[in-house]
């Protein structure tokens, strides 16, 4: 019984930190473009010339 | 040029009209003010689908002076740009190089999104809820006794507060909507069951009782809401397709002061008397004369005559008709909302009543469903006290009735097969409005389409093209590459790859045709009595007849064109399909009786009416739902809209009017018109896991509610009881997904496969 005074509390707040994670992120419009997350990944960044760039580049 | 776009055939096949670039007024009008001198345009680029794509735009475009930033929404297929300063950057031109057609957006009124993320923040508390109430109950059914249960209920209690008062709230709200209204929704039964389980519970656990009901209260309501969310997620994709499409309407029109001065003003500032310039490839905005310029006008979005009609000075036009070969200066003769677009409007909500008066199939049952609940509850009630005399066990037997009957199958059985259904339509290019749509045209017997726009391209082809000299087609088909003229366009078909070496000095004479030299001859495409006379041009009275499309020689006719409206890919194919559906079909035209008597045999189309107004439509498609009829409409056309509103349902293609697309209940996106076939076959499934599906929710009340009245039902095997029948219900409805898939219309070699063969190509 002493154990569930404390274990339920954390277990509590450990769930309540994901939902706080989750709507934080919904707010902050991580969900408004999925596809585009997905795709964006293959996109290299200009300020990192390597060969993968000029290949990117190549296409433009 | 960019990776993709060119080689890949999205959804969007639309008819690309000789459409201009909006001016940079038009861009301004568009754009949503941020604060300071910095400006928000919104576009929306339906051909845009992998990271090459969104690089390749998004560099472009902050290369640009004056732009701060550009992002590209892939999911929407959008590009918001931020910009600052007086002139607005050449976004569109950009665009255009790299291979993107993009079209302008209006300020987002972010009134759906507002929805959306209340749904899901919703999801989310109530899913969290839900899990954690479930586990502490978990507990108690495995034996957790006095202190500890007593502890696990409060906290249940606790959390199941939030839960109820956020994501609770939508339903409550709804309820309360509906009962103020007099009606009955899914709602009221849901949102009764779901406090009163609360309330019963709470009770208990102040008592140290042993039943509480949390779980089952917290977790039907996510249950709901997961469905509710998928229901608004779908319905959000298919409305951000269709209102991404090009605007046919300018949003304005460049009007011309006293001392030559040019100023460009939105459409509803535009008042009779002014004068407007209207370049080739543009809307006529509102209703007016001709003063001068001459050119041909394609009226087939608001007449429904196929063939263009050339104008001159004197010549009255009417709004919503495109300017196709010159420009002319007009003047205005009424305001936009007396033209003869707002008429259309007018028309079609005074003809608006047969879908406002439809009620879904939702709301019938539950308006049946929950008076029939709530009287079991209150017999057993009653029966209880008679026969106990207990109040408490009488109460808490009557709201576990009123629990095991909460609609959670019932509330799930109508939006998730619709959710299934507008997938599967969405990924054949078929965007379905609200799910009341899909319920309306499972109903239908009748099918009415329009001819011009709809079972046509409402563009000519050309038919004799074999008995033509092929050198002298190839003449004109050169000829004709240098006018935007739909006759033109028809026969430029025709060019060859190698170019005419002689032809020199070409020049259009807009409403007339197109004159070239070659080797000392003066050649001429256009009108017959154009091509054959000396003069540059004919006389003004002559305007609007029509004497065939010829190609002369030094004014001697040396070949003539024969055109044909062509009829859509699969148009026949879908007649048929309706045909075998049960569905009679019939041809309502604003064109001549000649035109529609053509295209009505050889699609085999037995009834047509054709020259007939706007008003006529909706008479005939009234006369038609007089009959008994339910009546499906077809149709693209301005003077198509207020039919599409009098229809029992409604359906457009992604190439119609602006107005027309938003009345419609589905437009399909692909050119083929086996969409309608199709998204009636869909829907007809979809009606029968519905009502498959409603029949499983009430059969599980019929062995349930005997259990629960008799008072043998405990949280958990209400738990266990909701739960299946939710899981049954959406089994069920996936099965419309594994349906035999039908040939899905245009449904041609997959847009990413597109992209990574160019990809390839480009190593």
């Amino acid at each position: 019984m002493t154990t569930l005074v404390y274990l339920i509390p954390v277990a509590l707040f450990l769930g309540a930190l994901g939902l706080a994670g989750f709507l934080w992120a919904v707010r902050s419009g991580q969900y408004e473009d999925l596809d585009g997350a997905a795709e964006r990944i293959l996109i290299d960044r200009d300020d990192e010339p390597d060969g993968l760039t000029r290949r990117a580049n190549m296409w433009n | 040029m960019s990776c993709c776009a060119p080689g890949a055939e999205m959804a969007l096949d639309v008819v690309d009209t000789a459409s201009a670039l909006p001016s940079s007024a038009e861009i301004k009008l568009a754009s949503r003010s941020l604060g300071g001198d910095t400006n928000q345009t919104d576009l929306s680029l339906p051909t845009i689908h992998c990271a090459a794509c969104m690089h390749a735009i998004e560099t472009a475009l902050k290369k640009l002076e004056g732009i701060e930033s550009a992002r590209v929404n892939l999911s929407t297929k959008r590009v918001s740009v931020r910009w600052h300063g007086d002139q607005v950057p050449p976004i569109f031109a950009t665009l255009g190089q790299l291979g993107y057609q993009a079209h302008l957006f209006d300020p987002e009124i972010a009134n759906g999104d507002k929805t959306l993320s209340e749904l899901i923040r919703a999801v989310a508390i109530s899913g969290f809820a839900a899990g954690n109430i479930m586990l502490l109950s978990v507990s108690v059914w495995s034996g957790a006794e006095g202190a500890t249960r007593d502890l696990f209920h409060w906290v249940s209690a606790l959390i199941a507060i939030p839960a109820l008062a956020f994501a609770g709230g939508i339903y409550f709200r709804s309820a309360w909507n509906a009962l103020r209204h007099g009606r009955m929704n899914m709602e009221v039964p849901i949102t009764v069951g779901i406090s009163l389980a609360y309330a019963m519970s709470l009770y208990e656990t102040i008592t140290h009782g042993e039943h509480a009901y949390f779980d089952a209260s917290v977790s039907l309501l996510f249950f709901l809401l997961i469905g509710r969310t998928l229901d608004h997620v779908m319905r959000e994709r298919a409305r951000t397709a269709v209102s991404g499409l090009s605007r046919l309407a300018g949003r304005g029109a460049i009007v011309l002061r006293t001392g030559r001065v040019r100023e460009y003003l939105p459409v509803g500032q535009i008042e009779p008397g002014m004068d407007l310039v209207i370049a080739a490839g543009e809307r006529v905005p509102v209703d007016g004369d001709i003063l001068n310029g001459s050119s041909d006008i394609d009226c087939s979005l608001v007449s429904g005559e196929s063939t263009p009609r050339p104008v001159g000075p004197g010549s009255d036009i009417q709004a919503g008709t495109l300017n196709l070969t010159g420009p002319f200066t007009m003047r205005a003769t009424a305001a936009a909302k007396d033209s003869f677009l707002m008429e259309m409007v007018r028309l079609m909500e005074a003809a608006e009543g047969g879908r406002s008066q439809y009620r879904r199939i939702a709301d019938r049952v539950s308006a049946l469903y929950a008076p029939m609940v709530h009287l079991a509850a209150l017999m057993t009630f009653l029966g209880w006290m008679i026969a106990s005399g207990d109040w408490h066990v009488a109460g808490t037997i009557a709201i576990a009735v009123l629990i095991i009957t909460c609609p959670c199958a019932l509330g799930l059985a109508v939006p998730i097969v619709q959710v299934v259904a507008a997938r599967r339509l969405f990924d054949a290019g078929v965007m379905v409005k609200d799910g009341s749509a899909m319920e309306r045209l499972a109903a239908i017997d009748t099918a009415v389409f329009d001819k011009t726009g709809t079972l046509t391209f409402g563009r000519p082809r050309l038919v004799n093209a074999p008995s033509i000299d092929p050198a002298l087609l190839a003449i004109a088909a050169d000829m004709a590459t240098h006018s935007r003229h739909p006759y033109a366009k028809a026969i430029s078909i025709f060019s060859g790859s190698s170019s005419q070496p002689g032809l020199a000095s070409i020049s259009e004479h807009p409403g007339f045709g197109i004159e070239a030299t070659m080797e000392g001859n003066i050649w001429r495409l256009g009108r017959r009595e154009w091509a054959k006379s000396e003069a540059q041009s004919v006389g003004q009275g002559k305007y609007g007849s029509n004497g065939g499309t010829v190609l002369s020689r030094n004014r001697m006719i040396v070949a003539s064109f024969d055109f044909q409206d062509a009829a859509r890919a699969d148009a026949g194919a879908a007649v048929k399909q309706l045909q075998d559906a049960n569905v009679s079909i019939e041809m309502l035209s604003g064109d001549t009786a000649q035109a529609c008597r053509e295209l009505a045999k050889s699609l085999r189309i037995g009834n047509f009416v054709p020259s007939l107004l706007p008003s006529g439509k909706v008479d005939r498609i009234e006369a038609l739902t007089r009959a008994g009829h339910k009546v499906l409409m077809v149709g693209d056309g301005l003077n198509d809209t207020p039919a599409l509103g009098a229809a029992h349902v409604s359906m457009a293609p992604a190439s119609a009017a602006d107005v027309g697309r938003n009345a419609a209940d589905f437009v399909f996106l692909r050119e083929s018109l086996l969409a309608v076939p199709f998204a009636l076959d869909i829907s007809r499934q979809a009606g029968r896991l519905i009502r498959q599906n409603v029949a499983i929710a009430i059969l599980y009340n019929v062995f349930a509610v005997p259990i629960a009245i008799s008072g043998h039902v405990t949280p958990l095997t209400a738990a266990i009881a909701m739960s299946a029948s939710s899981l049954i219900v959406v089994t069920n409805a996936m099965r419309l997904q594994a349906f035999k898939k039908r040939a899905v219309p245009g449904n041609g070699l997959p847009e990413r496969r597109a992209c990574l063969d160019i990809r390839d190509q480009s190593r």
